[in-house]
């Protein structure tokens, strides 16, 4: 058993990692990815010469000393990567790794399981070239590679700016910017964005970056499809005046904010809560990331504020962690990182607000329009549901009426939206919208895995 | 308060009750069906999908033939699609024991009309070349079908609201009086329901209401495991079902396999809550490895259970009650519930509108538990981990 089992290599999980380590506790640390850093601070493979310092700038200050950290903590930790940890129950997280299942019991367990892209749907969103934001993000830092040569970036994110720029940066051209979200409810939002002056700097000289090389930004954009036969080849969208436009492309990134990987810590037993900001749900946890049960939560997974927040808050969760254990009192630096971390997340309060989910938008979302991309299944098909007699009363319930959520990605990507749809077609968007639960196994889990069962 | 008459209350939305509402409406019966959660969602909603003749306990063949009869044109009756697929079921013999068991099972069903081919290794590998090196003879039955579980209680449901049915959901029943041949079924909500007859189709959760009416039923609750698979290429139509039940499979229309296998696990019938243990699922993946060994290629994407009410000798209770005229009970169905429920609904109609059905019950009457009835652990021992054992309530 190893006193402390960390799920996620990235700011977060590695902040917390250390800070465990340096108690001289023993900690494993599971990623499923084969090199660390997230998604954040994601490296390319040994063997391809990508110029990280070019491609990030001034990220790449903090990329180096991430890297550095992580050097660093590596021998002193039990350090498992490309290791799916897939479940958790009755007290073990369950991984399966180099073609073998592992159960590991725990005396702390810190899920630092990150978030990924909120999507969504347009007509013409499941196109060959149509990209998530962090999907755009993570073939360029993992591959030095470009999703096309003339990219279009659209949704409702701070990290479009950032992303096009590196875009820029590696010699990509950007189409253009479409911003659903109007510009006055960033300028609303500016208050909040000052409690973080330096990263809301960056922002806006991403903005004029892009300006300079006379990338088009369109702010209030409404996007009405990504067309393309066979293959993506434009975007038409709607600016302020309503008039539609299409602007051409071979690629679009499309970030409309993110969502937290919340199924372990739901498998964990972790109560959730509804955040009617992000109209999103987040496990419940205390100002230092305590869950319950010897369960910690840290980073994005365990509420939206980008990667400085995530090494702080995986730091307090570490610390936490230590001093449960010890069942003493935590450190003396957690004062210090428990204001830090709160400014960072007024900070990201602020940026949700500026960067909504437009979810007024789901009531246009055409009928004929796929939700969840794995099964095939439409809005339209959402909605009947709802819309029976003796229809769905809720998502999970759509679930099983219309297959919605059942494919690959398991409801990962789409179970927002179906939960927004489900809310929309029962006149209930006002109040909490409901989530799909959690089932394992949390990603496709290889059947070889499985020891032969005389050998078991 | 609000108080609702009808000719027959109904405690309990799976498929028994959907089913027996739908039958009774057409029998021009007022009804009433009170779930507590929504129509379908417990095991009626999340099982298999199996309608198996054969392997079935005889003396209840003449129910299922019945109701497979229904099945066959029950998507045209009702109007939905239920995915209802009639391309067989293989019972697979990993052994010269169950090899014995499917031919006397062939030739022991065939009085009840039940036609079973048996097929030695050589002809079972000519048809489903994908088995495995294991598969020593099988039983073919061609009527054998299956259903999408999570389409057939809405399905039932609506029909019978379009017959006039009242289906509510998200409602308890918490007390229940009876006098002068009439229930007064008092609930959470603004509602009592007023009836002559009583249907007790409340599954794992059946008991209390039975000793209510001072009879006792040795319910336990226990979970089927369920596994899907990605989608796959198409590579078998029909069900591949081992014969004592420890690993079976099917292929949808999508392309994902669906895998079980006994035997059942523990579940939290109190909560409402219901795992799959890790290791069970890595068990039924090494069978299905071991079965079909093409499958080593692919990845379980979703792994479930649901909560199930058993009695001790697997079979259900269904019947009228020996102690209060007016109540029916139709609920521990044992695992194998889905198959028989549009016969269950249509015999508990006919108990309530004819005062007696055709089809043979009396085994499951459940005066049989009048005196303790002792489990044969050795029987079940492959049907229930020990745990779900040991917490059996005592008869």
């Amino acid at each position: 058993m190893a006193d402390a089992v960390v799920v996620g290599a990235g700011p977060a999980g590695v902040a917390a990692a250390a800070a465990l380590a340096e108690a001289d506790l023993e900690v494993m640390l599971v990623d499923e990815a084969p090199r660390p850093g997230g998604q954040v601070h994601r490296s390319p493979p040994d063997g391809l010469d990508l110029d990280m310092a070019a491609l990030l700038a001034a990220g790449h200050d903090a990329y180096r000393a991430f890297h550095a950290r992580f050097a660093a903590l590596r021998p002193r930790i039990d350090y498992r990567p490309q290791t799916l940890a897939w479940n958790v129950f009755a007290g073990e997280i369950h991984l399966a790794a180099r073609g073998a299942l592992e159960a590991v019991p725990w005396r702390a367990l810190v899920l630092a399981t990150g978030a990924t892209d909120r999507v969504l749907p347009v007509r013409g969103w499941t196109l060959p070239g149509v990209y998530t934001l962090g999907g755009a993000q993570a073939i360029l830092k993992d591959q030095g590679c470009l999703i096309g040569r003339r990219v279009v970036f659209c949704g409702s994110s701070p990290l479009l700016y950032l992303a096009a720029v590196q875009y820029l940066r590696m010699g990509g051209e950007v189409a253009a910017i479409l911003d659903t979200t109007p510009f006055a409810r960033k300028v609303a939002a500016a208050p909040r964005l000052a409690a973080a002056p330096r990263t809301f700097a960056e922002g806006l000289g991403h903005m004029a970056r892009l300006r300079r090389s006379g990338v088009a930004i369109v702010h209030g954009a409404h996007i009405v499809a990504m067309t393309g036969d066979g293959a993506v080849d434009g975007v038409t969208y709607r600016g302020g005046d309503g008039v539609e436009r299409r602007t051409a492309c071979d690629a679009v990134a499309c970030g409309f904010g993110l969502r937290p990987e919340t199924q372990l810590a739901e498998l964990a037993g972790c109560a959730l809560r509804f955040d009617p900001i992000h109209r999103q749900w987040f496990p419940r946890v205390d100002g230092d990331g305590r869950a319950g049960n010897g369960v910690y939560l840290a980073g994005d997974g365990a509420a939206i504020g980008g990667a400085a927040a995530a090494a702080l808050s995986g730091r307090l969760a570490g610390l936490a962690a230590v001093a449960d254990l010890r069942a003493g009192t935590i450190a003396a630096e957690a004062p210090r990182l428990r204001r830090a971390l709160h400014r960072l997340r007024r900070f990201q309060h602020g940026l949700a607000e500026a960067f909504a989910w437009p979810h007024g938008r789901v009531a246009d979302i055409a009928d004929d329009v796929a939700i969840c991309r794995c099964e095939g299944i439409t809005a339209g098909e959402v909605r009947r549901a709802v819309g029976a007699v003796a229809g769905a009363l809720e998502v999970n319930r759509v679930k099983a009426a219309t297959r919605c959520g059942m494919g690959r990605c398991q409801g990962r990507f789409c179970g927002p939206a179906a939960a927004e749809l489900t809310a929309a077609a029962l006149g209930r968007s006002d109040g909490e919208i409901g989530r799909l639960r959690a089932q394992p196994p949390v990603k496709p889990l290889p059947i070889a895995v499985a020891p032969a069962e005389d050998a078991a | 308060m609000s108080t609702r008459r009808a000719d027959v209350a109904i405690v309990g939305g799976g498929l028994t009750g959907c089913a027996a509402a739908y039958y009774l409406a057409r029998r021009g019966r007022s009804v009433v069906v009170l779930e507590r959660g929504f129509v379908g969602a417990q095991s009626s909603g999340v099982n298999f999908g199996n309608l198996r003749l054969q392997g079935r306990y005889l003396p209840q063949l003449p129910l299922a033939l019945r109701a497979q009869a229904m099945w066959e044109g029950l998507e045209a009756e009702l109007g939905d699609s239920v995915e209802f697929v009639q391309a067989g079921h293989v019972h697979v013999a990993l052994n010269a024991a169950q090899a014995q068991e499917i031919e006397r099972h062939a030739v022991d069903c065939r009085p009840y009309g039940l036609e079973v081919e048996i097929l030695d290794r050589r002809e079972t590998i000519r048809r489903w070349p994908f088995l495995g090196a294991g598969v020593l003879a099988a039983s073919w039955s061609p009527r054998d079908a299956v259903v999408n579980s999570r389409l057939v209680c809405p399905a039932f449901a609506r029909a019978a609201i379009a017959l006039g049915a009242a289906i509510v959901e998200e409602i308890e029943v918490t007390a229940i009086e009876h006098a002068s041949g009439r229930f007064t079924l008092r609930t959470d909500r603004d509602l009592v329901v007023e009836a002559g007859c009583l249907i007790n189709a409340a599954g794992a959760w059946a008991a209390p209401l039975a000793r209510r009416f001072g009879e006792e039923a040795p319910v336990f609750p226990a979970g089927p495991v369920q596994m899907v698979t990605e989608p796959v290429p198409a590579f078998v139509a029909p069900v591949i079902h081992a014969v004592d039940g420890s690993i079976l499979f099917r292929q949808t229309a999508r392309g994902n396999v669906l895998v079980a296998g006994h035997p059942r696990v523990t579940v939290d019938a109190e909560g409402r809550r219901s795992r799959v243990p890790p290791a069970k699922m890595a068990v039924n993946m090494a069978r299905l490895a071991a079965v079909a060994p093409h499958m080593r290629a692919h990845h379980i994407i979703r792994a479930w259970t649901g909560i199930e009410g058993y009695l001790p000798d697997m079979l259900p209770a269904l019947g009228p009650s020996g102690t209060t005229p007016g109540l029916f009970h139709a609920f521990a169905f044992s695992g194998h519930g889905l198959q028989i429920g549009p016969a269950v609904g249509a015999v508990l109609a006919e108990l309530i509108v004819d005062g007696g059905t055709p089809t043979p019950i009396a085994p499951f009457s459940i005066g049989r538990f009048r005196e303790p009835v002792a489990a044969d652990r050795d029987r079940l021992r492959h049907e229930f981990y020990d745990d779900v054992l040991d917490r059996r309530p005592s008869a």
